[in-house]
């Protein structure tokens, strides 16, 4: 019987379903009860941020508020709309919650990685097993299609609603997150040509320890891809990352002031709940991919070297509560985007900035392969980049062209 | 975005983390079973709260059944329906008394029109705000709910959120919006004859810029001799 592939299964059939069976159960309860605490945790920073108290009376600090919201939610009249498409309506919300569940598969949340031999295996019952529910060849390419399937769910919601405000949501919400996703994966190619492989596990064990020694000199930093990879793709993956989210300043999808709520206005009780859900639980899996792919995962700083497993889990988990901590300032500090800001931010600097990164990195990587000499990497690199300059600044003149363009035309039509 | 203004967008918000909190813990009394007082800010003077009818010393209404106050009424939320006092056993000290009164809170904006138009000053307001309701009846409230009692406290009903010292000065609000928030009404209490509650301190006045227009001289109100 084969699950997913991993190498650790023994063939010994019962013990693997036991194992995967565990591991599925806690990674769901975990994402529960991780989306009801990052709401909360959302709640009060951002109250903090607002100097208000927020939630304080359901629970200690009022943290089960998100229970007793979910609750009363749970409790309220499901209405679905005259005008609905019934079947449509009442598949949207899964099409947004399950692939929400399923990329956290992937996501290596412990394990020992340090030393030579620390490879994240973890005993359970006898059988050796890792900390995350599955670790496939494909990696994060799961992610990638997860992600483009959510689409589908904010989509669906829209237009199946029946009703012109959630179809300009969910208009505005497929359009943004394309096009977004073509900068996050750019992000993420450039990952992948650093780490040399798709799966999650092998780049966790890839970036433990201590980084190559440069120049001689021992680099005391974590073999995080942070550094290899550099920080611009780093920036546009939590930029991007951000914008798939529909997070603020991304949330026109969502803007109160001009749709209602999007697509999910004709959504009420369990259903809008699933949305919510999903939207939260998204923002944990994106923080746990950005901490998989760039921060090391489990792995932490290098001078530091405790036992054990849990200490992977402690590190991820504060690497995780730090990019949620960033997405609530990113909502308390920016407006919202105007919807030709949001085109242009992802079209005209996001992706050539990203694909130019690229572009940088495989000339390194392949300098490295065919071990050129220095001679060779500043002549080849002062071409590069004057290709970079001639790219750019025709990229400029087409932008300000277009622009140009579209004024005219308005001035034609207005006079 | 060139000049870092982005930037420094975060670092002031990141500021806001350490400053005081302009609000405090409030509950709505749910915390008092386990000893968590709900945290509030005192309320401003002239608070426009939940009405209360006001009676003379001796238990007499004040009010006449005159209708201004549903006249003035902008929300047109009050209804009042006059009756011919008894000669025998009065309800109020003139001719007519109010014998249907009732105000809608569904509809009320305190705006506190109602105040400023009562002749006899039956109608102020008190600073209770926070009530509420579950069905569209009981947010009518009737003059049986808005009467003062024997001792001249507004009456505490079960849905409503009363705490300890709100039931005092009714009607504080006088000297604001009367003729009393004239300079000459300076250091007066002049709204005697209630039942002890709702007389305040009076105000700073206005004699500075006050000039003596001639206008009527308060009067000595609230001498009902029964």
């Amino acid at each position: 019987m084969m699950f997913a592939q991993d190498p650790l299964y023994t063939g010994d059939w019962l013990g693997d379903v036991v194992i995967t069976a565990i591991k599925v159960v806690a990674a769901f309860t975990f994402l529960l009860v991780a989306v009801m605490l990052n709401i909360w945790f959302l709640r009060k920073v951002i109250s903090d941020f607002q100097n208000r108290v927020g939630p304080n009376t359901a629970g200690r600090w009022g943290i089960l508020q998100s229970l007793a919201d979910g609750i009363k939610l749970f409790f309220k009249e499901d209405l679905v709309p005259d005008n609905a498409d019934r079947v449509s309506f009442k598949l949207a919300p899964y099409l947004s919650l399950v692939p929400a569940f399923l990329v956290f598969a992937i996501i290596p949340i412990g394990g020992d990685f340090n030393g030579d031999d620390g490879d994240g295996v973890v005993t359970i019952f006898g059988h050796d097993t890792l900390l995350q529910v599955a670790d496939p060849p494909v990696g994060v390419l799961w992610f990638l299609a997860m992600s483009s399937l959510a689409i589908y769910g904010v989509m669906l919601a829209g237009w199946s609603s029946g009703s012109k405000y959630p179809l300009i949501g969910s208009v505005r919400a497929s359009a943004q997150m394309v096009s977004y996703e073509a900068a996050l994966g750019l992000a993420l190619a450039s990952v992948l040509l650093v780490s040399g492989t798709l799966s999650t596990h092998a780049m966790v064990i890839d970036q433990s320890g201590q980084g190559p020694a440069f120049f001689g000199i021992e680099n005391i930093l974590p073999a995080w891809y942070l550094l290899p990879v550099g920080v611009v793709p780093f920036v546009v993956f939590i930029i991007a990352g951000t914008a798939e989210l529909n997070h603020p300043p991304f949330d026109l999808v969502e803007a109160e002031q001009e749709i209602v709520g999007g697509f999910h206005t004709e959504y009420s009780s369990i259903r809008f709940a699933l949305f919510f859900l999903a939207e939260f639980m998204n923002q944990i899996t994106m923080g746990a991919l950005l901490v998989t792919l760039f921060l090391g995962g489990p792995n932490g700083p290098a001078f530091f070297f405790p036992e054990g497993w849990w200490i992977g889990v402690f590190w991820f988990f504060l690497k995780l509560m730090g990019f949620l901590f960033l997405l609530v300032w990113v909502r308390a500090t920016l407006p919202r985007f105007r919807y030709d800001q949001l085109m242009d931010f992802g079209w005209k600097l996001l992706i050539p900035l990203s694909l130019g990164w690229f572009i940088l990195l495989a000339f390194i990587q392949i300098g490295r392969d065919e071990e050129w000499s220095t001679t060779q990497f500043v002549a080849l690199g002062a071409g590069l980049a004057a290709a970079f300059v001639a790219l750019a600044g025709m990229l400029g003149l087409a932008i300000r062209n277009a622009r140009n363009e579209r004024i005219d035309e308005m001035e034609d039509a207005h006079g | 975005m060139a000049d870092g203004s982005y930037l420094k967008g975060f670092g002031v918000t990141f500021k806001k983390l350490f400053e005081d909190r302009v609000t405090g813990d409030y509950r709505g009394g749910k915390g008092l079973a386990k000893g968590k007082p709900d945290e509030k800010r005192p309320k401003a003077d002239r608070l426009h709260g939940r009405h209360v009818l006001n009676r003379y010393e001796d238990g007499m209404e004040k009010c006449i059944g005159c209708e201004l106050c549903a006249g003035v009424c902008p929300a047109k939320c009050i209804y009042v329906r006059g009756a011919d006092n008894d000669p025998e056993a009065p309800t109020s000290p003139g001719e007519r008394f109010g014998y249907v009164y009732e105000i809608n809170y569904l509809r009320c904006i305190h705006c506190d029109l109602c105040v400023e138009a009562c002749p006899t000053q039956a109608i102020t307001e008190s600073k209770l705000f926070e009530f509420s309701f579950t069905n569209r009846s009981d947010a009518i409230y009737t003059k049986n709910e808005l009467l003062v009692g024997d001792d001249g406290k507004p009456q505490q009903l079960p849905w409503e959120d009363w705490r300890a010292g709100e039931d005092q000065m009714t009607s504080g609000w006088m000297r604001a919006t009367s003729p009393a928030g004239d300079h000459r009404y300076e250091g007066m209490v002049h709204w005697a004859g209630e039942l002890g509650y709702g007389v305040r301190e009076p105000e700073p006045g206005q004699s500075a810029d006050g000039e003596d227009d001639g206008g009527a001289r308060p009067v000595e109100s609230g001498t009902h001799e029964g």
